[in-house]
C-alpha cells in the first residue's frame, strides 16, 4: 500500500466516524421529540460542537493531502467527494442541533395530533435510513445504492408538500396548538433538506466511483 | 479545426531482437504540447528517438511502420532534414562548451555548413534568445562561453539552439530532469511560448509536469501505447486501468 492510498484510507475511515456520530445526532433527535426529552436535545447541541471539529479536520486533512501528494484521478475524485459529503454531513448536524433547540425553546410537549398526522416520525424514520443507506453507498463505493437515494428523497418531499395542508386542518379544529403545528412545520421542513444532503452526497458517490457528474442533471439522474 | 502535424503509423522499434515500440498509431496535432509518460523501460524515449529518426543511429536498431510528418514518411527524408524539421533537446544542458553563447545558438548553421551574412546571424540570435526569454539575460554577454550560464539558463540555450533552425517540431526527453524547481517553472512557462510556434513532444517522468504543460499526455507500458487523451481526462478519469494505476502510484 502507499503513503497516499493509507492516507486515503485514514480519511474514508474518518468521514465514516463523523456519519456515524452525524447518524446518531438525528436518532438522539427523534426520541428527544417522541419523549419531549429536553436534556437529551441538549446532549445534541453540545454535541454538534463534535460534529464541527470532525468538518474542520477533515478539511484540514483534505488540504494536506492535496499539498503534499497532488492525488489525480480516482484518488482526487474521492477527496472532491469527501471535501462536499464533508460540507453536507455538518449541515445534517446543524438540522438536528436545530430541531434539538426547538425541543429546549418549546414551552410545552407538542401536541401529538399535530406531528402524528402530518407523518412526522416516518419523515423522521426515512431521514435516519436514506443518510444511513447513502453511508453504506459510501463506505461499499455501491452506486447502485447510491441512485436509489434519489428516489427515497421524494417520498420526504412529498411529506413535506402535504405538511401544509394537514397543519391547517388541525390548526382549524384547535387553534390552541398553532405554536406547536409552527414548530412541526419547521422540524419538518429542516427534514426534507437532510433529504437533500443525503441526495446530494449519493451524487458525490457516484462521482468518484463512476467520474459521472449527476448534480444538475435534467430529468431523474437516477437513470443517469 | 487542428491538424495533425506528425502521425505514427503502427510504428515499431526494436534493439536488436529486443521490440521495444510495438505497433504505436498516435495523431499529433500541429500547435499542442504532448507529454509521453510511462514508467522506465516502456519504450517512451524510443518512441521518441524515432520520430527524428535518432533511433536508427544506435547499432542493431531498427523500426518498421511510419512516422509522418506533414503527411511526409520520414524514412523516405533525408535524416538531416527530418532533424532540421524536428528539433531535440535532451535531459541534460548540453552546449558546446568551447563556444560562445552566440555560436551555441547559430550551431546547427555552422555545423551543417550553412554560410549566413552577420547581420542575419545577429537576427536569429536575438529572435532565438528572445523566443526562449534569455535575450534580456544574456544580450550583454553573447561572447561569453555557454557553460558560464545556469542550469535552467544553459537548458534554454540548448532550446535557443534548437529553435534558431526554425523546427516545426520539438522533442523533449527528460528536459527538467536536472534542473531545479525554478528553472524547472522558467522552463514550463516557455513551453506554453513555444507551443504558439511549434509542436512539442516531452517525456517525462514527472507526471505532474505532464498534467502541468501537456495539452494531451500519452501512457506508454511495456511498449505499447496503453491511453492517449486530452491531458486534463487522463488525470481525472483515465480509462484504462493500467493508467489510472501508474498515475496514482500503484504500480507494482
Amino acid at each position: 500500500m502507499t503513503q497516499l492510498e493509507n492516507e486515503i484510507r485514514d480519511i474514508k475511515l474518518e468521514v465514516l466516524s463523523m456519519w456515524n456520530l452525524v447518524e446518531s445526532q438525528l436518532r438522539k433527535t427523534r426520541s428527544a421529540i417522541l419523549n419531549f426529552d429536553r436534556d437529551l436535545a441538549r446532549e445534541v447541541v453540545l454535541k454538534e460542537k463534535r460534529v464541527n471539529a470532525f468538518e474542520l479536520k477533515l478539511d484540514r486533512d483534505c488540504e494536506n493531502i492535496f499539498a503534499l501528494y497532488c492525488p489525480v484521478a480516482v484518488d482526487l475524485r474521492f477527496l472532491l467527494a469527501v471535501l462536499k459529503i464533508n460540507n453536507n454531513l455538518e449541515r445534517i448536524g446543524d438540522i438536528a442541533e436545530g430541531i434539538a433547540k426547538y425541543i429546549i425553546e418549546a414551552l410545552s410537549d407538542f401536541d401529538h395530533d399535530s406531528f402524528m398526522g402530518t407523518d412526522l416520525l416516518k419523515m423522521f424514520d426515512d431521514a435516519i435510513s436514506i443518510v444511513a443507506d447513502t453511508r453504506l453507498a459510501f463506505e461499499k463505493e455501491d452506486t447502485i445504492l447510491a441512485r436509489s437515494i434519489f428516489k427515497r428523497d421524494e417520498v420526504l418531499d412529498r411529506i413535506n408538500a402535504n405538511a401544509i395542508n394537514k397543519l391547517a386542518d388541525c390548526i382549524r379544529a384547535d387553534t390552541g396548538i398553532v405554536n406547536d403545528a409552527l414548530y412541526v412545520l419547521s422540524i419538518i421542513r429542516k427534514l426534507e433538506r437532510v433529504g437533500d444532503q443525503s441526495k446530494n452526497m449519493a451524487e458525490e458517490v457516484i462521482f468518484f466511483v463512476e467520474a459521472k457528474v449527476l448534480k444538475h442533471a435534467e430529468g431523474n439522474p437516477a437513470n443517469e | 479545426m487542428e491538424s495533425t502535424i506528425v502521425k505514427s503509423i503502427n510504428y515499431n522499434a526494436y534493439f536488436g531482437d529486443n521490440h521495444v515500440v510495438k505497433d504505436v498509431n498516435m495523431d499529433i496535432p500541429r500547435n499542442h504540447v504532448i507529454a509521453v509518460m510511462g514508467p522506465s523501460g516502456c519504450g517512451k524515449t524510443t518512441f521518441l528517438r524515432g520520430i527524428n529518426r535518432m533511433h536508427e543511429l544506435i547499432p542493431g536498431a531498427t523500426a518498421k511502420g511510419q512516422i509522418m510528418l506533414n503527411n511526409e514518411d520520414v524514412m523516405e527524408m533525408h535524416p538531416i532534414f527530418v532533424r532540421l524539421k524536428i528539433g531535440m533537446v535532451f535531459q541534460r544542458p548540453n552546449p558546446f562548451p568551447n563556444l560562445s553563447i552566440y555560436d551555441n545558438v547559430i550551431a546547427g548553421y555552422k555545423l551543417n555548413g550553412i554560410k549566413l551574412p552577420k547581420a542575419e546571424k545577429d537576427r536569429i540570435v536575438e529572435h532565438s534568445l528572445t523566443r526562449v526569454a534569455l535575450w534580456k539575460e544574456v544580450k550583454d554577454s553573447l561572447t561569453k562561453k555557454g557553460s558560464f550560464l545556469s542550469g535552467g539558463q544553459q537548458q534554454r540555450l540548448c532550446i535557443a539552439r534548437a529553435v534558431a533552425m526554425e523546427p516545426e517540431v520539438l522533442l523533449f526527453d527528460e528536459p527538467t530532469s536536472a534542473l531545479d524547481p525554478i528553472s524547472t517553472s522558467t522552463v514550463e512557462e516557455l513551453f506554453h511560448e513555444l507551443k504558439k510556434n511549434y509542436t512539442l513532444i516531452i517525456v517525462t517522468h514527472n507526471m505532474q509536469q505532464a498534467a502541468r504543460v501537456s495539452d494531451r499526455t500519452a501512457f506508454f507500458y511495456m511498449g505499447e501505447l496503453v491511453e492517449y487523451d486530452i491531458t486534463k481526462n487522463m488525470f481525472t478519469n483515465p480509462k484504462d486501468t493500467r493508467t489510472q494505476n501508474y498515475i496514482t502510484g500503484r504500480f507494482s
